[in-house]
């Protein structure tokens, strides 16, 4: 009898001991977090992982690679095309993020406003989301094409022009076409997440300041921006990333031509990569792009969410 | 004529042997092919999207005939070849994905050890065909043995419109460069310019600039694979490109490999660098203009350079299986059914002679000289040279072309965006990073 008695108190202790572990809150908080944090590991820890891994190696495609250190990044501050791509990344994210956010905000400002057709209006601005990337870049290819652009061909039957502008065969004319592609792709995310930040201002706010005289400027400066710039902070923390990362405009577009003028850091990465088979190469380009991408979120958090400056006070 | 060598060796040895064997004996069989496939076998298999439908709706219907000759099952898709490299990159790195893909150049030579021993299969096919042309040879072997068995060259000519060619003074098209470049420039003169793709255009911008590279006896490598393309000979060809380039129509420095056929059928383009596409293509069209173009169009091979021979490059295409395919043999069957004569043959017919080729045996097929306009597609690996001339096939090559070293050298000089000079030593710079690995 002791013999079967024993096992029994063991059981009944384990059991107890797990079933007292979720009744503790902790613990049961704890247990609820796996899946998500198995997710992350997974999908996000593991790649970020192999990705600096494999840009400290010279890994080729279909083959394992050595440890090589920092040879890939000494390799690429001599190449030329890298510091080309960086240039363009940066041109592009820039001038594209600034002029999303200005079209963006000025969309947002006025959609707030009573206005005919409103919803109407609103489902136009979002069209350019909705279409799928490839698309629409298939969409400026054809735009900007060197024989049979719309642009060229309206301006030419107008009698503006003479011959057919080469959008995408010159160096600066097609890092120009690329960015207003990516701007009219982007305004869409900016202009709707602005509106749904305008809307949660309380009006009350605005009618205060209507009692005690402000104009509509001092109305945006002193109330509008203020009160949006979490919003705006997500929002260009978000668009600068996916411009700075941008891939599919650029590759079916341009392919990264003329010359390499418009290969940005992703497309160079694909390029070095996969067609050309340097995985470690290709890797190593990406992780570049780290510190810009972590600069900008920097920026975007501890510099436009800072706290005075939110309430409309001077830091 | 290095095919008509290897024929007449082998029908020499073919005839000793029959000798030897005595009167009565039915004569040796070239080649014997023993391969059973694995039993239930299904084999999923991934080849380039057609420019020509009724190419693939033949190579579709071959392939249902053999999987009822065989039982073999066989799950056929298409994606354009820009697509397939990726896909075939990651199938090699993860070992998973298609057992068979029909891919371009010398992918295969990236990843070696992961594709399957075809070594008997190409040895098969050399025997009973009277043998492989050498570049064919040199893109479907590593070391001694076969890692890829070469399907043949989706081949470029040059495309140009007769008319135009005869306006500008010739009678019939130059065979070298001086003639094409005067050709060239009187088309310019007479408003019918020419144009070639300068972009980052796989096919076309690599094909051409390959081509005038050789033909002024620069390239990228030598024997020893040591990089030499900051050379005289390259400058020569770069002076020469860029007197070309002044001469082409505007935009060719963001052309891809679609836009000169585009230009081309709207009679905008008067020469350009392309496969019989065009061609056919036109002939097929309900558009009466394009149908005008195609009857006023034909087919020339690339001019010969200083070089004093033919320095093509070609799109050559090639069947690799993985090793990572439970049915190793069956996808040999499917390679050795595909390309035995018979099929080949019906396949080309109904392609209109897109695919030029590796077997010289082959060239007698019908469809070459049934309008002298395909012909000059028939020859195209005759002529060619393999992409990683004068050295190996392999990551680097693979890489320098991957990433368009030559292409954007030609772009630099003929764009003037840098001197002849600057431009060999900077593409000479990059090569040097893929072949020191």
């Amino acid at each position: 009898m002791a013999v079967i008695a024993e096992p029994v108190t063991a059981q009944l202790k384990r059991s107890s001991l797990w079933s007292r572990a979720f009744e503790s809150r902790n613990f049961l908080g704890a247990m609820f977090m796996v899946p998500a944090i198995a997710i992350l590991i997974l999908f996000l820890a593991y790649p970020l992982a192999l990705g600096f891994w494999l840009g400290m190696t010279d890994t080729k495609i279909g083959g394992v690679g050595r440890y090589i250190g920092f040879a890939n990044f000494v390799s690429l501050s001599k190449d030329s095309v890298f510091w080309l791509s960086v240039f363009n990344t940066i041109f592009y994210t820039v001038f594209a993020s600034i002029v999303k956010f200005a079209i963006g905000l000025y969309l947002a400002l006025l959609l707030n406003e009573r206005l005919p057709f409103k919803s109407m209006v609103r489902a136009i601005v979002l069209l350019p989301f909705v279409v799928p990337t490839v698309l629409s870049a298939i969409a400026f290819w054809w735009i900007y094409d060197s024989q049979f652009s719309i642009i060229s061909w309206v301006l030419i039957k107008a009698g503006l022009l003479t011959n057919y502008i080469d959008f995408l065969g010159d160096p600066w004319n097609a890092r120009w076409s690329v960015v207003l592609a990516n701007i009219w792709r982007g305004v869409p995310f900016v202009a709707i997440t602005l509106l749904a930040g305008l809307q949660t201002i309380s009006p009350s706010l605005y009618e205060a300041a209507n009692l005690d005289g402000a104009t509509n400027m001092q109305r945006f400066r002193h109330i509008t921006l203020p009160m949006l710039s979490p919003i705006i902070a997500v929002v260009m923390t978000f668009s600068v990333l996916m411009t700075f990362t941008d891939f599919q405009l650029i590759y079916t577009i341009t392919r990264g031509g003329p010359i390499n003028a418009t290969h940005l850091m992703a497309t160079l990465s694909f390029q070095r990569a996969i067609t050309g088979g340097n995985l470690g190469e290709g890797a190593a380009i990406s992780n570049a792009m780290i510190p810009f991408l972590v600069a900008a979120i920097l920026l975007s958090f501890f510099g436009l969410q800072r706290s005075r400056w939110q309430q409309g006070g001077r830091d | 004529m290095s095919d008509f060598d290897r024929r007449s060796v082998l029908k020499a040895g073919l005839g000793g042997a029959a000798l030897l064997a005595g009167p009565g004996v039915v004569p040796v069989r070239a080649a014997e092919w023993t391969n059973t496939p694995e039993p239930n076998a299904s084999i999923r298999v991934l080849r380039w999207k057609q420019f020509i439908q009724a190419e693939f709706d033949k190579f579709a219907e071959q392939t249902k005939k053999f999987s009822e000759k065989t039982g073999i099952k066989v799950k056929l898709e298409a994606e354009s070849w820009e697509d397939i490299r990726p896909k075939a990159a990651v199938a090699a790195n993860v070992g998973a994905g298609p057992d068979l893909i029909i891919g371009t150049l010398d992918d295969p030579h990236k990843f070696p050890e992961k594709l399957i021993d075809v070594t008997d299969v190409a040895q098969y096919l050399g025997a009973q065909y009277g043998g492989w042309y050498p570049v064919a040879e040199k893109y479907g072997k590593k070391g001694n043995g076969w890692i890829a068995i070469p399907q043949g060259a989706t081949g470029g000519c040059l495309n140009y419109r007769i008319s135009h060619m005869k306006a500008a003074g010739f009678e019939e098209f130059p065979k070298d460069t001086a003639g094409f470049l005067k050709l060239c420039q009187a088309l310019k003169k007479n408003n019918t310019p020419p144009g070639f793709a300068l972009g980052h255009a796989t096919g076309d911008a690599n094909g051409w600039c390959q081509w005038a590279l050789w033909a002024f006896g620069g390239k990228v490598v030598n024997e020893k694979n040591e990089v030499v393309l900051d050379s005289p000979e390259t400058i020569a060809a770069l002076e020469y490109v860029k007197q070309l380039y002044a001469t082409f129509i505007p935009g060719v420095l963001s052309w891809n490999d679609s836009n000169n056929n585009k230009a081309f059928l709207n009679g905008e383009l008067s020469l350009t660098l392309n496969g019989i596409s065009i061609w056919t293509v036109g002939k097929t069209s309900p558009d009466p203009k394009q149908q005008e173009i195609a009857k006023d169009m034909d087919h020339a091979p690339m001019p010969i350079g200083p070089v004093g021979k033919p320095t093509e490059q070609q799109n050559i295409l090639v069947y690799y299986g993985y090793k990572h395919s439970k049915y190793p043999k069956a996808v040999k069957e499917y390679i050795k059914f595909m390309m035995d004569k018979e099929n080949y043959d019906a396949w080309e017919v109904a392609s209109n002679g897109y695919v030029s080729p590796p077997l010289p045996a082959y060239n007698d097929n019908p469809v070459w000289t049934s309008d002298p306009k395909i012909t000059p597609y028939r020859d195209c690996l005759k002529r060619c040279l393999d992409n990683g001339y004068a050295g190996d096939l392999g990551y680097a090559s693979a890489a320098v072309m991957g990433d368009f070293v030559v292409v954007d050298m030609f772009a630099e000089a003929a764009s003037g965006s840098a001197t002849p000079q600057e431009a060999a030593k900077r593409a000479a710079e990059r090569a040097k990073r893929y072949y020191q690995v």
